[in-house]
């Protein structure tokens, strides 16, 4: 190969390579910008109806029911506002708990219950030690995990 | 803390230690290149410099 | 300025510099990277929500910064060799992209493996996880593009062009996590209010913020030495050089 050919080569390699990446960047982007929806956005009609999407909000205090026998859970996503029923048959992120942000990938089933395939923990940008949140608690402080971070 | 503590990370040693691990090896390669690299420059440049002076 | 740009960027100077700086900047990084790993592996708390798997912060958060500073270095010598033709910022920017490229790697990485046990997932398209992805491809294409060329010249002026449009992408990242929604959560340290993370843990991850970025700059010190002396070969203080 002369070393022009092996420019052009690698030149029209690079621009093959740069136009899958932009490709691949707009699709992503087109759908996942906004990478979930919050339970209002739902009830204002604003999420897809048919298609799958993503649902992102807090998980109610005392609304986690999980079956003995199997790994069905469901429970209600709130952003303080609106809430919707999640329905969730699989493993659990570590993080998942009551308070807690996460975000579900799933359908709607019907008005208000979503059926979730994959459950994703959100966690925040907060690090401390054990002691320090239980401090802070006894103190009356809201932990910023039991914030209502995600409302809009 | 006692050294099993230590590596059980909590119950999440395999995460921990496996990142821990990637980086050591990056950072290695990285220093491990470098030097190669100017070693191997040198010996060149010399070998030809020592070649011009004959 | 223009003096002292030009002085810079005479390659005997800049070698001769960059031999002391080595030595100095191989001692801090040496000093912040064995302080930073005993206080975020032993002497940190564990994180109250997330145990001991936070711990991996102290590699993430300092490489995914890096793949950011030394992008805008590439971006930078770009700009500068555009409009100036100095030889010394082309160099500094190809010895550059292939770390940007593995500590890029690295932020992906070590990001994937923390995902895993608190998110539940390794990998998302989220918009902060996608960009920092098309900032890899963006090292990659810098990288090809200078082996694509012979000519020196011709190379840096290529990745100078690709470096500038695609720093556009580096804000994207950076602000990510607060235009959109995103399963990456907010920043931790570079926000403006009250700082969130307890003392005890931000202190090792200073250290190995420190460590990283002098750990880039002894590197990319080591390779441009090299650069220099394969260009002035047959410069007299090269001869001198490497006839000792």
């Amino acid at each position: 190969m002369t070393p022009r050919r092996k420019r052009i080569f690698i030149v029209s390699f690079i621009l093959i390579g740069i136009s899958i990446a932009a490709t691949l960047i707009l699709t992503a982007f087109e759908e996942n910008l906004m990478y979930f929806y919050s339970p209002t956005e739902i009830a204002n009609g604003e999420a897809p109806k048919v298609r799958a999407f993503r649902i992102g909000g807090l998980v109610l205090t005392d609304s986690v029911k999980r079956n003995p026998n199997n790994l069905k859970v469901n429970f209600v996503l709130t952003d303080t506002i609106n809430e919707i029923k999640v329905i969730y048959d699989g493993i659990l992120p570590d993080l998942f708990r009551e308070g807690q942000g996460i975000v579900a990938n799933g359908k709607m089933k019907s008005d208000n219950i979503f059926v979730a395939d994959q459950v994703l923990a959100k966690h925040d940008e907060n690090y401390m030690p054990p002691e320090v949140a239980k401090a802070l608690e006894d103190a009356g402080a809201q932990l910023p995990y039991q914030e209502n971070k995600i409302v809009k | 803390m006692s050294l099993n503590n230590f590596f059980a990370m909590g119950g999440y040693a395999a995460y921990v230690w496996s990142a821990y691990g990637i980086s050591f090896i990056v950072l290695f390669l990285n220093i491990f290149l470098a030097v190669r690299n100017e070693r191997k420059t040198i010996d060149e440049l010399k070998k030809r410099l020592g070649s011009n002076n004959k | 300025m223009y003096k002292w740009i030009h002085q810079f960027g005479s390659p005997k100077y800049f070698y001769d510099i960059s031999l002391h700086l080595s030595k100095w900047v191989t001692i801090v990084c040496i000093v912040c990277f064995i302080g930073g790993l005993y206080g975020g592996l032993v002497l940190a708390p564990a994180d109250y929500q997330q145990g001991d798997s936070f711990r991996i912060i102290y590699v993430h958060v300092p490489a995914a910064w890096m793949s950011l500073f030394i992008y805008v270095i590439l971006a930078t010598s770009g700009a500068i060799s555009l409009i100036w033709h100095i030889k010394i910022t082309d160099i500094i920017a190809r010895v550059s992209a292939p770390i940007g490229a593995s500590f890029t790697f690295l932020a992906l990485s070590t990001g994937a493996i923390w995902g895993k046990p608190m998110w539940g997932t390794y990998w998302v398209w989220d918009a902060r996880l996608t960009s920092e992805l098309i900032l890899l491809f963006l090292y990659l294409g810098y990288i090809a593009l200078q082996s694509a060329f012979d000519d020196k010249r011709i190379a840096a002026r290529a990745g100078a062009i690709l470096a500038l449009i695609g720093i556009i992408n580096i804000p994207i990242i950076h602000y990510s996590v607060e235009w959109w929604s995103t399963l990456h959560q907010g920043p931790t340290i570079t926000k403006l209010d009250k700082p969130s993370i307890h003392l005890t843990m931000l202190i090792p991850l200073i250290l190995m913020v420190i460590a990283f970025k002098t750990f880039y700059i002894a590197i990319a010190l080591i390779k441009t030495r090299s650069e220099i002396l394969k260009y002035e070969c047959n410069s007299s203080w090269v001869k001198k050089i490497l006839g000792n």
